[in-house]
């Protein structure tokens, strides 16, 4: 049984000209001391996923279908109330997008990470509390005398391991990251993803980042998912995806990202633009940009199938029954 | 013969920090921010070249002080050998259309409010070239299909909001082209975009390189990008280049430490790479005290002694096209 199950979830947003089905039918899992990357353009759903794991979605954003299921539960059903003593922050924790504003800037960070200990474990006395925010920022490999300050005195880096630090006060099975190195320079990113690895390893813990960046998520992840107009378009091994990519969507993506020692080739882009969600087309949403596209491609939505062990696409190219 | 568009020489911008009211009366040391510290480079014709660094190295800044957007310090920068630092607006003007620059957010370097056709015919208003409003529809007509925004006769009545970041960006780039430049900077000008337009946008600036004979600053953090795009390459630190050459030499043989844990440090998209390694710890200093001797000594992993820590690095030439500013080639030289 994996750490967490997700079964064909659905998220939909409601807005004045209908509902936005931000993510539509996706199911993947989670194993212990692994990392899953999810990646995608903007707008598919993949911030979405995360804040739907927690079910801190936006007010006009509901979870409109399928399961998550997590240490015997599914998510989808528990209260308010049960999220709170079990899930959130103990069961799976977030690190937001955008270190750089994410903290509040006229709180100590001490206090901030012993006011996040604290919501989700009353019973932790303040002492013990900031005791533990010690450790973890030796964790994470800042200096705990830094917890006294305020996170404009922190570089960008720091700012993203207090985070990292924050998300892990209450021990999480689960920690999600949501673009953990954008806006981070080259050097500072390095040792960012390398202390995702080492905090994998060293604590069996499980993540999911999400990132636009496909080179990223074959420094830290396992298995990886592409994500395209809400939907999981193929997932997999990361040898798998890179090495095999089936996709015409993962083929492009591939294309269109430089290695830096790779061969210099002229790079190649997808034409067109992703698909407006709230009216998005019938059958494949990929359809417009691709350039392999089949009359049945516009009718008919393809469904994921596994195409060999754990590599699982949605085209109809691969679709053989 | 290649010929020399643009020669940049010992370039300084330092920007005042602000003190408080008492202080400034008590007195005491002016401080200053150090953006861009005495750098030489040259851009040849028909030439992409990549101006890289972490942020806060003072790369954008360069390349706003090479079209006078911001007034150098001291230093001198060479259009055609003409010196352009020292000419007055008025006689600096002629030279605005021969050099433009393409801005990083194409969601923010468009004004909402103007129509497309309005946004890439203001530079020909500005610069009065155009006889007739005739001849000024067939140069943003052509602008606009020169970046492949067809037909233009129906994207000039719209507004940006209702084209993509892409084609903002392809825009941004029209409305610089408008005025026939050769010589272009552009800053950062795909960072904003999804991965799977950004190619177009890199792929537009070679077609015009090779059809116009226009050449390019690209300023940069991604040296994966600047690798495909750049012949020549500089690596900037803290406002000094610390490495230039040819791109092909620098990325497979990187000679300054720093050069060298940045390459190390570039993400590879290929799960069998080996894991990016970090050789050097800690952030970029404060450009307003910046680390005395060699600017890299405090997170240098070949630190070789006082040497580092006393005496700036010249830039020394130690190939075919190839500088680098390090004690331990110096020494060699």
């Amino acid at each position: 049984m994996p750490t967490l199950r997700v079964d064909d979830l659905k998220t939909y947003y409601k807005i004045q000209r209908g509902f936005v089905k931000a993510v539509d039918g996706v199911s993947f899992d989670v194993e212990k001391g692994q990392a899953l990357g999810l990646v995608g353009e903007s707008g598919c759903g993949k911030t979405t996923i995360a804040t739907s794991l927690l079910r801190v979605l936006p007010s006009n954003g509901m979870i409109v279908g399928g399961r998550i299921l997590f240490r015997d539960v599914d998510i989808v059903r528990l209260t308010e109330a049960e999220l709170k003593e079990d899930i959130r922050w103990k069961g799976i924790s977030l690190v937001f997008q955008g270190a750089m504003n994410a903290m509040n800037p006229v709180i100590k960070v001490s206090d901030q990470i012993v006011e996040a200990i604290q919501i989700h474990e009353p019973n932790v006395e303040k002492r013990e509390a900031f005791e533990r925010a010690e450790k973890l920022f030796q964790l994470v490999g800042v200096d705990p005398s830094r917890l006294d300050h305020y996170s404009h005195e922190f570089s960008g880096g720091m700012r993203q391991r207090a985070m990292i630090a924050m998300a892990l006060a209450c021990n999480p099975d689960i920690m999600i990251a949501d673009e953990p190195s954008t806006a981070l320079d080259v050097i500072v990113q390095a040792q960012v993803l390398q202390l995702l690895r080492q905090l994998k390893e060293r604590l069996n813990l499980s993540l999911i980042i999400i990132s636009h960046d496909l080179s990223i998520i074959a420094e830290t992840c396992e298995k990886a998912a592409i994500m395209y107009g809400g939907k999981i378009a193929e997932r997999g091994d990361i040898f798998a995806i890179f090495k095999n990519p089936l996709h015409p969507y993962t083929q492009g993506l591939l294309g269109a990202f430089p290695g830096v020692r790779a061969a210099k080739t002229r790079l190649v882009s997808i034409p067109g633009t992703p698909p407006d969600l709230l009216n998005a087309p019938v059958g494949c949403k990929f359809t417009e940009r691709c350039k392999f596209a089949m009359p049945i491609c516009q009718n008919v939505d393809p469904q994921l199938i596994e195409v060999e062990k754990d590599h699982y696409v949605a085209c109809h190219l691969h679709n053989k029954t | 013969m290649t010929e020399t568009l643009l020669k940049v020489n010992d370039l300084k911008k330092w920007f005042p920090v602000r003190t408080g009211f008492v202080k400034s009366l008590v007195g005491g040391e002016k401080l200053f921010v150090r953006a861009v510290d005495g750098i030489s480079f040259d851009v040849n014709a028909r030439e992409i070249y990549g101006l890289a660094g972490e942020s806060g190295s003072g790369k954008t800044t360069t390349g706003r002080l090479i079209l006078r957007l911001i007034e150098p310090t001291a230093g001198r920068v060479y259009y055609k050998d003409k010196d352009i630092t020292k000419l007055t607006p008025k006689e600096f003007k002629p030279y605005r259309r021969k050099m433009q620059i393409i801005f990083q957010d194409p969601y923010e370097s468009l004004n909402p409010r103007m129509t497309i056709g309005t946004i890439v015919s203001e530079p020909l208003h500005v610069q009065k070239i155009c006889k007739n409003e005739r001849e000024v529809e067939e140069r943003v007509a052509t602008a606009l299909e020169e970046v492949q925004l067809t037909p233009p006769e129906e994207f000039v009545f719209r507004y940006p909001h209702e084209v993509s970041g892409g084609q903002r960006q392809r825009i941004a780039i029209a409305r610089a082209l408008v005025l026939k430049p050769d010589f272009m900077v552009a800053d950062e000008p795909v960072s904003m975009l999804d991965v799977s337009i950004r190619a177009e946008v890199l792929n537009l600036m070679v077609d015009l390189v090779e059809k116009h004979n226009v050449s390019f600053l690209y300023v940069t953090h991604d040296l994966a990008l600047a690798r495909h795009l750049c012949n020549r390459i500089a690596i900037m630190y803290l406002g000094k280049i610390v490495e230039r050459g040819f791109t092909e030499d620098i990325i497979y043989e990187p000679l300054h430490p720093y050069t060298r844990a940045l390459m190390a440090a570039v993400p590879v998209p290929d799960p069998e790479s080996k894991r990016a390694e970090v050789v050097i710890k800690g952030e970029i200093p404060s450009p307003i005290n910046p680390p005395s001797g060699c600017r890299f000594h405090t997170r240098c992993p070949q630190y070789i002694g006082d040497i580092c820590r006393l005496t700036e690095p010249k830039l020394a030439h130690v190939g075919k096209d190839r500088y680098v500013a390090c004690h331990l080639y110096s020494e060699k030289a």
